[in-house]
């Protein structure tokens, strides 16, 4: 079988989005296209009618291998405010170790007609695997593969950054802790670059930094302050606390001593800089309450942004299957 | 049924023969280069004019999977393929099921594999009990069975005692021990080489150092048990330069490469291709260049198969959980031989590399063809050129990344102890 990019796989014969699987391929008018549709939906929930009827008689099927609440019912609340039907499937990967192959729940699934999969798994590629396999009616949706990319979590952050910054291009963005386990960080920095801001830096200590972070495209730092220095926006993300046991980390206190961002610590960026966060946070060991609660943390809204960016995500994507023709 | 191969130029390296010479088998074992012996009478006469005539091809590790794992191949169906790539020697390793820990799984082997005669399989027996890493295996037992050499494939070793006891106690009777350097540890669950793709694709990745620090470690062991140890498998530079300086150092230490590694790099994994999902990962450029040279210089003596079948289930799977592994009997030649239209080594040192440096490495008789050598031959056509198709080949597992690929060297006759068991058609 003869390998297929991601850009081959993710864009039509139009240059359409038809799955949305990475950032990696997409080009800058694209994920334009994907905040500036996301803008027309972001007014939406504040409205006394909240839904539009663009996927009204679609089917939308959460495949979610690894278990989260929060990214599931982000997703199935988008899907329900463009009107579409939603299935949740949560398989146990467990029971699919039993006998039934991926390939197997796949089929399974897809016999009960569904046009979109929205996957989350806990191996990097999965998503790539369905799209490469899924009937060529149905559009798949990466909710997050391993350690490989989390797309749509990275443009509701880069929605996010526009709203706060407006153009990307000045930007200095700084991207704190653990990028080595990190799809999100991966997808933000692939989002970034491909906006053109200025630059994109991560931090951490050399355990939690993928020994070729280079070739990501960023510049590394070891120490917190130095990282942090003059950025416009702040993204911490999460640890696990896993991370303790692998012999990556002594223990919580000295990597909140080192890389935890407190208020005296973010003086050192621009004073209008933005705190970013994916969630859940662990007050104390990545941020101060006082920072996550403050008032340049905007960890909320990313959430609320979530939702808006998902739908534009999804009809975006569903639009492309209209291409095809011959539409039921 | 006695045989003549005429017109053909006959490659020998370990008679240091390149020249146009017929050979003559009586239907067993050569009985003349050259001129055919007085009252000689020929029952088939092949033609080789245009094409080269080597020994049949040497290859220390493929892995037959049966018994035991017949879902994915068979003696029958890989022997089959082994012909057809000109392959009439193969060391099988023990990693079946049961696993080649005692003779009589040994025996068992090699009696299915004589009946099918298609090709000379020599059994690699588990080192250890059950391949468990804890556990010495029936050596001697193994020996006297028929075994040439001692391996534990790719599993790990429980820790440097039990290495070195194993390693003793496989030199007290003469066994060659092969050994799969990698340090598990370091491996950690990776699946592709921590560098720059894995870094982007997020992929859990194995370090250089894994293999590194455990040549290193074997190195050590080699030297202070005088055990007769091969280094299979290498896939970095730094191992390379180990070994090499090694064998400077007159430790008697020989090493060999998968034909895979001499042409792919981790950049082939980009895009989750599952077919070049490998134990050891694909490494970079500066590694594949540093390998490419070990062939050429002598260092590492034999390019492998590392013939690996799967059935499709095996691959079709997100790329960490996929079975690494590619299916190599019917491209190792056709790999080797694009290294010299690559210029890496000129044709007869490629030659060596799959015939007379595996057979040294054991001390077989095998992969040369001197009077009274079994007839294993190898004649193929150097300038016709044959494309890759999965769908034709022999073997049960269709996994290869080199479907597609076009090779020089087409294989016209495969020939084990006298007797023609490959023939191309034009529909091969």
């Amino acid at each position: 079988m003869p390998a297929q990019t991601s850009r081959d796989l993710q864009l039509n014969e139009h240059g359409r989005l038809r799955h949305f699987l990475t950032i990696e391929g997409l080009g800058r008018e694209l994920l334009l296209q994907i905040l500036d549709t996301a803008e027309s939906f972001a007014t939406l929930p504040g409205r006394p009618v909240k839904k539009v009827p663009l996927l009204r008689g679609r089917i939308i099927t959460n495949l979610f291998f690894e278990t989260s609440t929060r990214t599931r019912t982000t997703f199935e609340l988008a899907a329900k405010l463009l009107s579409a039907d939603v299935i949740n499937f949560n398989i146990n990967t467990s029971a699919t170790a039993k006998g039934e192959t991926l390939l197997d729940t796949l089929r399974n699934i897809e016999a009960m007609h569904s046009d979109m999969f929205i996957v989350r798994h806990a191996q990097s590629g999965a998503a790539h695997f369905i799209a490469e396999h899924a009937s060529p009616r149905v559009s798949v949706i990466n909710a997050g593969d391993g350690r490989h990319a989390h797309p749509t979590q990275a443009m509701l952050d880069m929605f996010t950054i526009r709203k706060h910054k407006g153009e990307f291009t000045p930007l200095r963005v700084a991207i704190v802790g653990d990028v080595l386990h990190s799809r999100v960080a991966r997808s933000q920095i692939l989002a970034l670059n491909t906006l053109g801001v200025s630059e994109v830096r991560v931090v951490g200590p050399r355990t939690l930094l993928p020994t070729e972070a280079r070739a990501l495209g960023v510049h590394v730092f070891h120490d917190l302050e130095n990282g942090i220095r003059d950025v416009d926006v702040v993204i911490m993300l999460r640890l696990q606390s896993e991370r303790m046991d692998g012999a990556l980390l002594p223990n919580e206190h000295e990597y909140f001593r080192l890389y935890g961002l407190t208020e005296e610590r973010l003086e050192v960026a621009k004073p209008d800089a933005i705190v970013m966060h994916p969630g859940p946070i662990n007050r104390g060991i990545e941020m101060d309450s006082a920072v996550a609660d403050g008032s340049r943390s905007v960890i909320l809204q990313q959430v609320s942004y979530g939702i808006a960016v998902r739908m534009a995500i999804m009809s975006m994507a569903m639009q492309s299957l209209a291409d095809l023709g011959g539409e039921s | 049924m006695s045989i003549s191969i005429i017109n053909g130029r006959l490659i020998d390296p370990a008679h240091g023969i390149d020249d146009f010479l017929d050979l003559h088998t009586d239907g067993e074992i050569v009985v003349a280069v050259g001129g055919a012996p007085a009252e000689f009478a020929a029952d088939e006469i092949i033609d080789a004019r245009d094409c080269v005539v080597c020994p049949g091809l040497v290859d220390l590790a493929a892995s037959l999977r049966e018994p035991g794992y017949e879902h994915k191949a068979t003696l029958a169906s890989e022997t089959a393929a082994a012909a057809r790539g000109g392959i009439t020697t193969l060391l099988c390793t023990p990693n079946t099921n049961p696993v080649i820990d005692n003779s009589a799984v040994v025996e068992l082997v090699h009696r299915m594999a004589r009946k099918l005669g298609q090709a000379r399989i020599l059994a690699t027996g588990a080192l250890t009990r059950g391949l468990k890493g804890e556990q010495l295996s029936e050596m001697a037992a193994l020996k006297q069975a028929g075994c040439v050499a001692v391996s534990n494939a790719h599993h790990p070793l429980a820790s440097t005692l039990v290495e070195r006891r194993a390693l003793e106690y496989a030199t007290t009777f003469g066994l060659t021990v092969f050994l799969r350097s990698e340090d598990r540890h370091l491996r950690a669950g990776g699946c592709a080489h921590e560098g720059a793709v894995a870094a982007r694709l997020g992929l859990p990745s194995i370090p250089s150092a894994a293999e590194s620090v455990a040549v290193a470690r074997d190195l050590a062991l080699a030297e202070h048990t005088k055990a007769k140890v091969h280094f299979r498998n290498l896939s970095t530079q730094t191992a390379a330069r180990m070994i090499s300086e090694a064998q400077a150092a007159s430790l008697a230490v020989t090493a060999d490469v998968a034909a895979h590694q001499l042409h792919l790099t981790e950049m082939d994994v980009d895009g989750f291709v599952a077919e070049c999902h490998v134990s050891p990962p694909f490494r970079t450029l500066g590694d594949r260049a540093a390998l490419r040279r070990a062939v050429a210089d002598g260092t590492i003596a034999a390019i492998c198969s590392d013939h690996q079948p799967h059935e499709p289930d095996a691959k079709q799977r997100p790329f960490p959980e996929t079975e690494p592994g590619i299916s190599g009997l019917e491209t190792l030649l056709g790999l080797t031989l694009r290294l010299v239209e690559e210029k890496v080594f000129d044709l007869p040192t490629a030659i060596a590399r799959v015939t007379s440096g595996p057979a040294d490495i054991l001390g077989l008789p095998h992969g040369r063809l001197g009077i009274g050598s079994p007839a294993d031959v190898c004649v193929f056509d150097p300038e016709r050129r044959w494309t890759l198709d999965t769908e034709t080949m022999r073997s049960e597992g269709h996994n290869t990344p080199f479907s597609g690929w076009d090779f020089a060297g087409y294989i016209t006759y495969t020939l084990f102890n006298g007797r023609i068991v490959y023939r191309a058609s034009d529909s091969d």
